[in-house]
């Protein structure tokens, strides 16, 4: 074997960039401790290790638990092809929120505390316990790929055997932690601006991370699609976005009613920043949603792919105004994250990405789509089918 | 019965000496350059805040049904008999969400520390369990901040209300905010002119979060028999089209 060492691309640079600032900026949270990486304070002690990589996170990892509802519960198994990508992306987001944690906790040595000191009157209490015994479940929902990599059969059949209640399991932690991470908000009635502030709130983070996970799917089957050079599951993918549009009217729909009932909506004539921030967000979910009430847009690769990047970067700013910019004013400060907290969080987001990449590459992740391609391509080739099976 | 603290700022003269002896009851560095900070921070856990002519004490106010407690995911924080809530650092894993949920912004947190904690007043639980004073109660010269049962304390508020009425605003600061505080201002003028915060919500912030969470057990056992359900329903259904499919 030859050693080949890696080509210098572009993006490559970017990549080692972004992990070389990262791992200076974990050199000044480990020892300079939080004041010295963050620019957090006495009156706004959450930044955006949690705004970002905690609260939105967890609800790019949504994807998940959506889709092994569609695939299992609701057994409707032609999207069984991105039920694996989605799966993935889960575990990955979720042990990236807990490297997130682990920056930002005082005492990140203490991250089991609350599996064995109890406050159940504790939001937080509660998404720790459910955030846990989720990251169990998606681990055991992703071992039968592991397993299938490795020809496994009698564990393969044993986690099978345990599948549908651990699947059920996983839809309900999810609704619970999802839900809750807007909850942990109702606390601040006081502190968090009117347009966000809801009782309601449980409720919206739980329907938006049903849309986001959606869009996120789609986001990554494009994505994947341009790594691999594997074909666009189009139909597929057009099918879910018809969802997502129906997911993201319910949720703008609920969102319009809230503000209607709490007389909210004269807010809006307020010449304030928060009104332009609301503005931004509802901008970033409105347009994709009406975008996608039309299949010339859904059956086009590129606009597809458009409209669910707009949804995730609505979300992106709806959880960044309601745990960051939203709750600026109540607070009497103004934070702007320090560099190394960026760095921090970039640095995450591309090993993200690059994780991704790699257990794509080893493991049978798209390979329920490789067979159906390898099969219409049985004419052209008979080798194709050779190399894949 | 419980213990409170009653804080009347048209008696105060900014004289700091509460200050003093806070630091000393915690051990915490104090000299001119701390007193002229005058904001609670972690290594000042109380402070005389000065507005024009007119001076503002800065503590925990004690909550009767504490927003910090409720929200503490280790229980690290936790309401006493007593009167004091009191903070147990060896439990703390340090989410700091105790500071986000404080409606008086108090929770301060040793931001420098590589083993951080956060810090507030505890209402000198350890002095009282003992029968002694706060050290600030004791330390004031002039009767501006009092320590005593919390019943008498508002009593005696309420007569110097009375007493005095052109002296003083009329009302009694910490009495409905959140719910109740153990921490009582007086003032001459409105409190927000001396930097009190008067926007806080009348009731029990722990409310707000326990209507949602006390429907945990509902949304499990229905999530459970829906999804369970569902799955029984399309399941079977799947089944039959395979078999069907088999024999056509």
């Amino acid at each position: 074997m030859k050693l080949r060492l890696p080509k210098i691309t572009v993006w490559r640079a970017i990549f080692a960039a972004i992990l070389l600032s990262g791992l200076y900026a974990t050199y000044l949270r480990v020892f300079y401790g939080l004041g010295g990486s963050t620019n957090l304070s006495d009156k706004f002690p959450w930044g955006i290790w949690i705004g970002f990589d905690v609260m939105c996170g967890v609800g790019l990892a949504a994807g998940g638990f959506t889709l092994v509802a569609i695939v299992h519960i609701f057994n409707i198994e032609k999207y069984k092809p991105v039920l694996r990508p989605a799966v993935l992306t889960a575990f990955l987001g979720y042990t990236l929120v807990v490297v997130g944690l682990i920056y930002d906790l005082g005492r990140p040595d203490r991250l089991w505390h609350p599996l064995v000191m109890w406050n159940p009157h504790s939001v937080m209490f509660e998404v720790a316990w459910c955030v846990t015994l989720y990251s169990t479940v998606l681990f055991l929902e992703f071992l039968p790929v592991v397993f299938e990599k490795f020809g496994w059969h009698e564990p393969l059949e044993w986690i099978h055997r345990i599948s549908v209640p651990l699947m059920i399991l996983g839809v309900l932690l999810s609704t619970l932690h999802q839900s809750s991470l807007g909850t942990l908000f109702l606390i601040v009635p006081e502190k968090l601006y009117p347009l966000w502030y809801t009782p309601l709130l449980p409720l919206l983070f739980y329907i938006s991370a049903i849309g986001v996970g959606l869009a996120m799917t789609i986001f990554e089957s494009w994505h994947s699609s341009r790594a691999f050079g594997r074909a666009l599951e189009l139909p597929l993918l057009a099918g879910i976005a018809r969802v997502l549009a129906v997911v993201m009217s319910v949720y703008l729909w609920i969102r319009f009613l809230d503000l209607l009932h709490r007389n909210a909506l004269g807010l809006l004539a307020r010449n304030r920043t928060e009104t332009w921030l609301f503005g931004l967000e509802m901008a970033l979910m409105i347009v994709p949603t009406i975008l996608l009430y039309q299949s010339k847009i859904r059956m086009r690769p590129g606009a597809l792919y458009a409209c669910s990047v707009m949804v995730v970067f609505g979300f992106i700013a709806n959880r960044l105004n309601v745990g960051i910019t939203g709750l600026e004013a109540g607070s009497g400060t103004h934070y702007i994250p320090k560099w190394s907290e960026i760095a921090v969080t970039l640095s995450i987001v591309a090993v993200g990405f690059a994780t991704f990449r790699g257990i794509a590459q080893y493991f049978p992740i798209f390979e329920a789509q490789a067979h159906e391609a390898a099969r219409s391509e049985m004419e052209d080739s008979e080798e194709a089918l050779v190399v894949v099976e | 019965m419980s213990r409170a603290i009653l804080y009347d700022s048209t008696l105060c003269i900014g004289c700091r000496a509460c200050e003093g002896a806070c630091a000393a009851r915690w051990g915490l560095p104090y000299d001119d350059k701390i007193a002229a900070e005058e904001k609670i921070s972690a290594h000042k856990l109380t402070t005389i805040e000065t507005h024009g002519d007119r001076y503002c004490r800065r503590l925990c106010m004690n909550c009767v049904e504490p927003a910090c407690a409720s929200v503490c995911p280790v229980g690290a924080l936790e309401k006493t008999a007593l009167g004091p809530v009191v903070y147990d650092a060896s439990k703390c894993m340090g989410c700091r969400y105790c500071m986000q949920a404080c409606p008086f912004q108090v929770p301060s947190y040793e931001w420098q520390s590589r083993l951080p904690r956060m810090r507030k007043c505890d209402m000198c639980f350890e002095r009282q369990s003992h029968g002694k004073l706060t050290a600030c109660a004791e330390a004031c010269p002039v009767g501006a901040t009092l320590n005593g049962e919390r019943e008498a304390l508002i009593a005696e508020a309420k007569q110097r209300l009375a007493a005095k009425p052109d002296q003083y605003y009329q009302k009694i600061y910490g009495l409905t905010e959140v719910g109740g505080t153990s921490v009582f201002y007086l003032s001459a003028v409105p409190f927000a002119q001396i930097g009190l915060r008067t926007g806080v919500p009348q009731e029990p912030l722990p409310e707000t979060t326990w209507r949602v969470l006390e429907l945990l057990p509902d949304v499990v056992s229905t999530g459970t028999v829906l999804l369970g359900g569902i799955w029984w329903i399309t399941n079977r259904r799947t089944e039959v089209a395979r078999k069907e499919g088999k024999r056509a």
